[in-house]
């Protein structure tokens, strides 16, 4: 094994707590919805959309990182399973939600409501 | 024949970690990355179709917060506390698994297997969960009409949804009976017919005018769901077609089809992982207990299903993100 045994428990809870409080933070942003970040506009999408994708990241990171032990690993393991999804990802995503807005705005025209 | 081959496959091995380690992996978790990754691929292809279809039809989605409001056994609008919760079932589940994990390393026997044990109970919670969550979207809570022209009318009494039973009175006025068994020589079974009938709901609606009807379309500026006017509500009532309680995959309460289509589609996928999850968790619990790993002198099993297990919950941050929050 590249990487040594040792006991990592402190850690484990130590991300257990953050994880749960990235999740409250999104719960409690997700109900409170307040109106400043909720009702207006930054690159294409809400600031809370951003705030709620940007945790969502962090808490993958963790989860990835402790959790699955990636930072245990070699760093061409890490590479090849992190780049090539995360490149994969952002290129699909990108594609069909432009996509997405085009069907938008070619069909909503013609729906009367 | 042999040059091919790099470390003589007579060592039977695979199934103890592996021999040969590139990138300092063994072939077995190497392969749970591999399969890890292509998996992750699988969800990302759901879901970005999700967000197409979202944005194709961005005016008039559903929002979350009015689909997802209930907890078991709590009458009452909560949303989304429920899912939060099912979301730290999973994740405290994760971290007994890692638990699992590191006390393996330290080859302790009887804290691996009660860590596993914690696991598949988290496991068993949340996919009891999801089981409810299904149950009442299935079920509905409030009822709605649909139109000739596709779209799906819901009712609201000053600013909150209400439900077709709290508003509809009189007789169905379309003098139609569900046809039972006992009815008639050669019985077929039909269609349910729904508590309500769409004359009947224009009845109620016409006589009390405190009711007004809430389109699917979205207000962009309030981020709210469109009230009609009580006018252009008669009308659009007018067209009813037919009373809707609930979801399947060609109708549902909520509004677009194919949003309850998604929900079943991708919870559903997700929670076919989390079922085969717990299956291989016990199988490697039992593996644990018989001391299979102890007899093996390491316990990197557990290390492989903990990172599937992960990736489980790893899938579940992000559907719970797109599904309910954003």
């Amino acid at each position: 094994m590249a990487h040594a045994h040792e006991s990592n428990t402190k850690r484990i809870w130590v991300v257990f707590g953050l994880l749960s409080v990235i999740t409250i933070v999104e719960v409690f942003l997700g109900i409170e919805k307040y109106d400043s970040l909720h009702l207006t506009s930054f690159f294409g999408t809400s600031p809370l959309n951003w705030i709620f994708i940007l945790l969502t990241l962090l808490k993958a990171y963790y989860i990835t990182w402790a959790f699955m032990h990636m930072e245990g690993e070699k760093k061409a393991l890490r590479r090849s399973v992190v780049w090539s999804a995360v490149f994969l990802i952002c290129y699909l995503v990108t594609l069909l939600l432009i996509e997405g807005g085009y069907l938008y705005s070619t069909l909503a025209p013609l729906v009367k409501w | 024949m042999e040059a091919n081959i790099a470390v003589s496959s007579e060592i039977e091995e695979t199934w103890n970690g592996g021999g040969p380690q590139p990138l300092g992996a063994s072939y077995g978790k190497m392969m749970m990355w591999f399969f890890i990754v292509s998996d992750a691929l699988t969800f990302s292809g759901f879901l970005a179709a999700y967000g197409l279809t979202r944005f194709k039809f961005i005016d008039s989605w559903p929002i979350a917060d009015e689909v997802f409001t209930h907890i078991p056994f709590i009458h009452g609008n909560y949303p989304m506390i429920y899912v939060a919760f099912m979301t730290f079932v999973l994740i405290f589940s994760s971290v007994t698994m890692v638990l699992a994990v590191d006390a393996g390393h330290k080859m302790q026997k009887n804290k691996v297997a009660w860590y596993m044990f914690a696991t598949i109970i988290g496991g068993l919670i949340f996919l009891g969960s999801q089981a409810w969550e299904w149950n009442t979207f299935i079920k509905g809570s409030y009822g709605a009409v649909k139109t000739t022209d596709g779209k799906i009318l819901q009712f609201v009494k000053d600013g909150h949804q209400i439900a077709l039973s709290d508003f509809v009175v009189g007789d169905r006025l379309d003098y139609r009976e569900e046809h039972t068994r006992k009815n008639g020589l050669w019985f077929e079974s039909g269609k349910a017919l729904p508590q309500y009938s769409v004359a009947q709901i224009m009845a109620s609606y016409k006589a009390d005018p405190s009711i007004q009807i809430r389109s699917e379309q979205i207000n962009a500026d309030l981020k709210q769901k469109i009230v009609l006017s009580r006018e252009k509500g008669l009308s659009e009532l007018g067209k009813g077609k037919m009373v809707v309680e609930g979801a399947d995959l060609k109708v549902n309460e909520y509004g677009n089809t194919i949003f309850a289509d998604f929900f079943f589609f991708i919870t559903g996928f997700h929670g076919f992982h989390v079922f085969s999850g717990i299956l291989i968790n016990i199988i490697i619990f039992f593996n644990v207990v018989l001391g299979t790993y102890e007899k093996r002198g390491h316990y990197e099993m557990v290390e492989k299903v903990g990172l599937y297990w992960h990736f489980v919950d790893l899938v579940w941050v992000f559907v719970f993100t797109f599904f309910y929050l954003v």
